[in-house]
């Protein structure tokens, strides 16, 4: 039998069967190292560091992600919330002078291992943006992206892989009429949710959120909130926000992230300082300046 | 309830006359007046310019336009075979090597230095020099032109050819084209990027998919107006070897086989009946017809640039 870890290995190589990583049966997979990787665990971080250039702007940081489990990062602004989430899906190749070094497991797999093709690592980890970004062509022709560039689905099955997209985004019944018109003549609410389809339309296992309500009102926030409920049957979700609320509302366990400044190159950092359930994060947290954040009486 | 009642008077006459006056904004008002000379002068200057032309070119335009477009260079302004074909053709051939050399390098190496380039030294200083480029003097190209195209690749060109010339006009634009397409490029929203990459893309089809699409209109405007600029070009063209007098031969517009012989093209025609009407007035006239000739397929470039930028607009 092939384990999550083997096919996610082989797939992302490039070698081996069409991957569903998602759908495999959960098995005690091998980590890089040899030691057991726990198969409920999607993401492990290991004393990850970012750099911009020489500049780390990312200290240390430490945590798990499990499956189908909404993960909140929280914290003030210039934390490295939005970094780290970015190495989640290499997302921060695309900046000139970033790098990440340390323990980045994706199903065992160790994502900064220079085999990895951040392309196929992107098709299994999909990600939404902080402010709505739907390409310039049609409502359909943006959800058929992924599926259309990954090659895997047959032309035939655009259409289905499109409604039962849009429909896991609640947004099918708003736009079934207009699949053909430009999907820049939604509204703010109705494009993100477009994104979320687009995100989801490749089959991803896990899907990463970069503050994707900031630019919306309340109902449209209301909205993705629980869409979020609804996804996490199915994805893992790490999300990133800046509205507390939204961690406490929606999240199973909540990073909180902040700032501080190296006395020695006088240059800020982010670290993680508390990493638990969101329940004790907001309720009965450990560390004095996750509490001092969650209350209000942040410096 | 009436209004006195709520407002009194005099807080309202105070009101008023404080948001009742008339703008203190002088400064703007000059400004805004000395845009509008400025616009006005512009188009008087163009106007002026084409109505001189167009009354000087009128006894051919309006006479013999037909023989005109068929004619060839003639000694005799009075010759009724006096028109300016060679120059078309030779102008329209260098419009294809523009196209075909200048287009596909000048995109290239703007996709390159904007999406594949490392943000290094090396690459600003590539950049800095295709600005330079871009800067120098036709007459320099012309040169150029001379050494490579005319001299050290008569093999190819056949020396002083319409091969040679459209090449060197190619080299001439390409800075422009490659400037243009870069700052269009540049201006693709980098969320559109991060969309792409987000969704799963490879490098190459962000490339193809998004920002080329994106970018189009902007892309096309600025290598339609080189050509422009290509076309209306003279003097790297007289270095080049265009012929100015008799230039035998009467082929059709697409012949192959005159891509090595000699040539002319239309600002050389105009170039020289200017010189030409101080010993024979009758060329003064056709001078003024050969640039309104000149103007029209200029305009016909634009145009469909514009056509072109529109569609690709509307799908973007």
């Amino acid at each position: 039998m092939t384990t999550v870890t083997d096919s996610v290995e082989m797939a992302m190589s490039g070698g081996g069967a069409v991957p569903q990583a998602s759908e495999a049966p959960p098995a005690v997979a091998t980590a890089a190292g040899g030691e057991a990787f726990p198969p409920d665990t999607v993401f492990r971080v290991e004393d990850l560091n970012c750099y911009y250039g020489s500049n780390r702007a990312v200290r240390d940081v430490t945590m798990d992600i499990s499956e189908r489990e909404i993960t909140a990062i929280i914290g003030p602004s210039g934390c490295g919330k939005t970094t780290v989430l970015r190495c989640f899906n290499r997302m921060n190749d695309l900046i000139e002078g970033a790098r990440a070094t340390g323990t980045l497991l994706f199903r065992g797999v160790d994502l900064y291992d220079p085999r990895v093709d951040p392309v196929e690592v992107r098709r299994r980890v999909g990600m939404v943006f902080q402010k709505p970004n739907p390409f310039p062509k049609s409502v359909f022709d943006n959800v058929a992206y992924g599926p259309r560039i990954a090659g895997s689905v047959p032309k035939s099955e655009l259409p289905d892989i499109v409604e039962a997209s849009l429909r896991r985004a609640a947004l099918f019944e708003e736009v079934k009429d207009r699949l053909k018109d430009s999907a820049i003549g939604l509204s703010g609410g109705q494009q993100q949710r477009l994104c979320i389809a687009r995100a989801i339309a490749t089959n991803p296992d896990v899907l990463l959120m970069d503050e994707p309500c900031s630019a919306l009102d309340p109902i449209s926030t209301a909205h993705i909130e629980e869409l979020m409920h609804r996804l996490k049957e199915e994805y893992t979700i790490v999300i990133v926000t800046h509205n507390m609320q939204q961690a406490a509302r929606i999240s199973d366990r909540t990073a909180f992230f902040t700032a501080d400044v190296d006395a020695e190159t006088n240059s800020r950092y982010g670290l993680l300082v508390e990493f638990d359930d969101t329940e004790r994060i907001f309720s009965n947290p450990s560390d004095e300046r996750t509490e001092n954040y969650v209350t209000g009486r942040f410096g | 309830m009436r209004l006195g009642r709520v407002f009194d008077d005099r807080t309202r006459r105070a009101v008023t006359s404080e948001v009742y006056r008339r703008s203190r904004d002088v400064r703007g008002g000059v400004f805004r007046v000395l845009l509008q000379i400025a616009l006005l002068v512009a188009l008087l200057v163009l106007a002026i310019l084409l109505v001189d032309t167009v009354t000087d070119g009128w006894s051919i335009l309006s006479g013999r336009l037909g023989d005109f477009l068929s004619g060839g260079l003639r000694s005799q302004s009075g010759d009724p075979e006096l028109g300016v074909f060679q120059g078309i053709r030779g102008s329209l051939w260098i419009a294809v090597f523009v196209i075909v050399l200048a287009f596909p390098l000048g995109i290239g190496a703007a996709i390159y230095l904007e999406e594949y380039a490392p943000k290094s030294r090396l690459t600003s200083f590539i950049d800095l020099n295709i600005r330079n480029l871009a800067g120098v003097p036709s007459v320099v190209y012309g040169l150029l032109g001379l050494a490579i195209f005319v001299r050290g690749l008569e093999g190819l060109t056949g020396g002083q050819s319409v091969t040679a010339a459209g090449i060197t006009l190619a080299v001439l634009v390409l800075p422009i084209v490659i400037i243009t397409s870069s700052e269009a490029i540049r201006a693709v929203p980098q969320s559109l990027r991060e969309a792409g990459y987000g969704a799963g893309a490879t490098k190459w089809e962000v490339i193809r998919t998004q920002i080329l699409p994106y970018a189009a209109p902007g892309i096309l405007t600025g290598t339609l107006l080189s050509l422009s600029r290509a076309i209306g070009e003279a003097a790297p063209l007289i270095l080049v070897g265009a012929v100015t007098g008799f230039l035998g031969g009467q082929s059709g517009l697409v012949d192959i086989s005159q891509l090595q012989e000699r040539f002319t093209a239309l600002p050389i025609i105009i170039t020289e009946w200017v010189q030409e009407s101080g010993r024979d007035r009758g060329f003064a006239p056709a001078a003024a017809a050969a640039i309104v000739v000149m103007l029209v397929v200029v305009l016909l470039l634009n145009s469909a640039a514009i056509f072109l930028r529109n569609h690709f607009e509307k799908k973007r």
